[in-house]
């Protein structure tokens, strides 16, 4: 064993030490993997980032009811009066201005992008007096909150960051009305941050609603209130309502668009990777070739072909590694927090969000670079132990 | 030491032996139910054109290759009946090999090269530096261990070949045109070496040249010609 693992050790050096002499196919070989790793890392941080930005920590107490059978806040519509009663339902939690819930609303207006001028969606948010406690960990990070029946704007972070004139003092045209904005907030989870907030009852005006709604946004008294109160709605013969934790119901609201990144992630990286598996196995076969006669020199003093093999894997492995370690770190000083925005198909709506290089997004993309090195190192490595050694010690 | 038969028994035995090459279609008879048998202590030298199968034969007798047909054994092993496995550890006790272009690692020094054979050994570090040190002044090189192949001389170069060949003390000794590549001054050395290496540590040596100047180091030459072995030279 002792001897076996000599032998191992011997041959990986030498085969290792060869390196220099062929520099350029190892290079090459070695930034295809690393390639592979960087788009690999690079798109699927994009898709680990708006997943984190649409789900929402902490906002497993909050829940939020819409019309049965309504898949997103658009295609619901609730009366005040159906709102009423989810106010009065045990498990929302209270303060001394009442339940802590916001019956919400919201319409797509179309604003400037900063970057090209282009208008694109946006959604305008109409909220109660509560709808900024209700989701608990929304700060004004500018200027201040909207007055109730006044049109004054707040803009989130994101779309401020993305939009041309809302920023605070601004006015925003939209048809007949005239929007001051007065503050800027963060948080709220999801695409909170991407939207304009204003008074619930201002916006119905504005946009001919009615008393209507779209969707209740309620803060329970505990995280395990959650059974009861969604008991308590469903079985109400007055309602027909369905009822989701914020944090679940942000999940699934970016769930398509996610997971159509990642599988777009994983076929480029999968394309990717094929070139880089040739180029490797191109890498490899070529050295091996190289050294025919010094491995089959080896193989006459008595070396086995068990250790020809591994070390090759050996080598091959070091290679990977040393890509994708270069690919990942590239990847990870490249993209991760670059702030971004896309639309979000399944609301229409700009999502401002930021790449988000995990630490798991790392292990799988080495995990990629390791499988390339083996597969790369097998054949190769496979040929070497294979060769007929008299035949090998014949070439030149 | 190994437990060698006693002297002048025979050590190599070749018993019918056909080698047949494929190369396509077409079948190369290289050699055909050929005998030889070598004592124990012998300096034989293999002579033959080029293309005889001189170093087919060494192969052979080296374990490097299988015969088609017939019989190889060395000190009453019989060769062919090994395993691949069995094979190279086989190779790695009882055979050193020296090459025409001396194939050594060029990324490791000449002490180094010679180390390679006693990694297959159990023997500790200090006892691999020990017979390394001892095999490179048989050879005469002991200045030059820290030396790589590209900095030696081919004269040089073949001394650490035969260095490396003989530092696990084996059986046998094979040299495939050991001098084939030198000036007649340093392949003369060699040929000293080889020939003290016989007469003086008892090592049983077949070396196949082309150079009767070389043969004549030798107690015993043996021409190939036609897949047949001779005692006399084809005219
Ligand atoms: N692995 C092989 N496959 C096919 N043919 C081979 C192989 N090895 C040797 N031969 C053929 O067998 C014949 C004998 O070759 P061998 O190398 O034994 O000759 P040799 O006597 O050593 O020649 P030289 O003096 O040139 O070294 C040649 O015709 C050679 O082409
Ligand atoms: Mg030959």
């Amino acid at each position: 064993m002792l001897n076996w693992l000599n032998q191992v050790f011997c041959v990986t050096l030498f085969n290792l030490r060869t390196i220099p002499e062929r520099k350029g196919a190892v290079t090459a070989a070695a930034v295809g993997i690393a390639g592979v790793v960087a788009v690999f890392v690079g798109v699927l941080s994009i898709a680990a980032g708006f997943r984190a930005a649409m789900s929402v920590k902490g906002a497993r107490d909050v829940a939020i009811v819409l019309r049965s059978g309504a898949d997103t806040e658009m295609t619901s519509g609730l009366s005040r009066e159906e709102t009423r009663l989810v106010a009065d339902t045990p498990g929302v939690a209270r303060n001394a201005d009442g339940p802590l819930l916001s019956a919400e609303l919201f319409v797509i207006i179309n604003l400037p992008k900063r970057a090209t001028g282009t208008d694109a969606n946006v959604p305008f948010r109409g909220v109660e007096k509560a709808g900024l406690a209700v989701r608990g960990d929304i700060k004004i990070v500018k200027g201040r909150r909207f007055e109730p029946g006044k049109n004054e704007v707040i803009v989130g972070t994101g779309a401020a960051r993305a939009f041309a004139g809302v920023d605070v003092g601004e006015t925003i045209r939209l048809g007949q009305n005239v929007w001051q904005v007065v503050g800027q907030f963060a948080g709220g989870g999801g695409s909170a941050e991407s939207e304009l907030w204003t008074d619930a009852v201002v916006l119905q005006g504005a946009y001919g609603r009615g008393d209507s709604f779209q969707s209740v946004y309620a803060r329970l008294t505990s995280a395990r209130a959650f059974d009861e109160f969604k008991r308590a709605l469903t079985s109400n013969p007055r309602l027909k309502v369905k009822v989701e934790r914020q944090g679940d119901f942000l999940a699934e609201q970016s769930s398509m668009l996610t997971t159509f990144i990642e599988n777009f992630g994983v076929f480029i990286a999968a394309m990717m990777a094929l070139g880089a598996l040739f180029g490797a196995l191109n890498t490899m076969y070529s050295g091996i070739a190289a050294r025919t006669r010094e491995i089959a020199t080896l193989r006459a003093l008595g070396f086995g072909a068990g250790p020809v093999v591994i070390s090759v894997m050996l080598e091959s492995l070091a290679l990977a590694l040393v890509g994708g370690t270069v690919g990942a770190l590239a990847a990870y000083l490249a993209f991760d927090g670059y702030k971004a925005a896309t639309i979000n198909w399944q609301t229409f709506s700009q999502i401002a969000f930021a790449f988000a290089v995990t630490p798991e997004l790392l292990v799988s993309a080495i995990l990629w670079a390791v499988t390339i090195g083996l597969i790369g190192g097998l054949f190769p490595a496979i040929r070497a132990a294979r060769m007929p050694i008299a035949a090998a010690l014949r070439e030149l | 030491m190994n437990e060698q038969p006693q002297k002048n028994g025979v050590l190599v035995d070749v018993d019918g032996v056909e080698k047949v090459f494929h190369r396509g279609s077409e079948d190369i008879h290289v050699l055909s139910d050929l005998h030889l048998k070598v004592p124990q202590g012998e300096f034989l030298a293999l002579m033959g054109p080029s293309g005889s199968g001189k170093s087919t034969l060494l192969n052979l007798i080296g374990g490097l290759d299988r015969p088609t047909r017939g019989s190889v054994s060395i000190a009453g092993e019989h060769v062919n009946e090994l395993s691949d496995r069995q094979l190279a550890a086989w190779r790695a006790r009882h055979i050193g090999f020296v090459f025409q272009l001396y194939n050594l690692l060029p990324v490791l020094t000449a002490e180094r090269n010679v180390e390679l054979p006693l990694l297959l050994t159990h023997l500790s570090k200090a006892e691999r530096k020990q017979h390394v040190a001892t095999a490179l002044g048989v050879v005469g090189l002991s200045h030059r261990t820290k030396h790589h192949p590209r900095q030696l001389s081919g004269g040089e170069q073949q001394r650490v070949g035969i260095a490396r060949a003989i530092v696990t003390d084996p059986t046998l000794l094979l040299c495939d045109e050991p001098t084939g590549d030198l000036d007649r001054k340093a392949g003369d050395e060699i040929l000293d070496l080889l020939q003290a290496l016989n007469r003086q540590h008892g090592k049983t040596i077949i070396m196949v040249t082309h150079d009767p100047h070389a043969s004549a180091r030798a107690g015993r030459t043996v021409y190939l010609n036609k897949g047949q072995l001779s005692d006399e030279p084809v005219k």
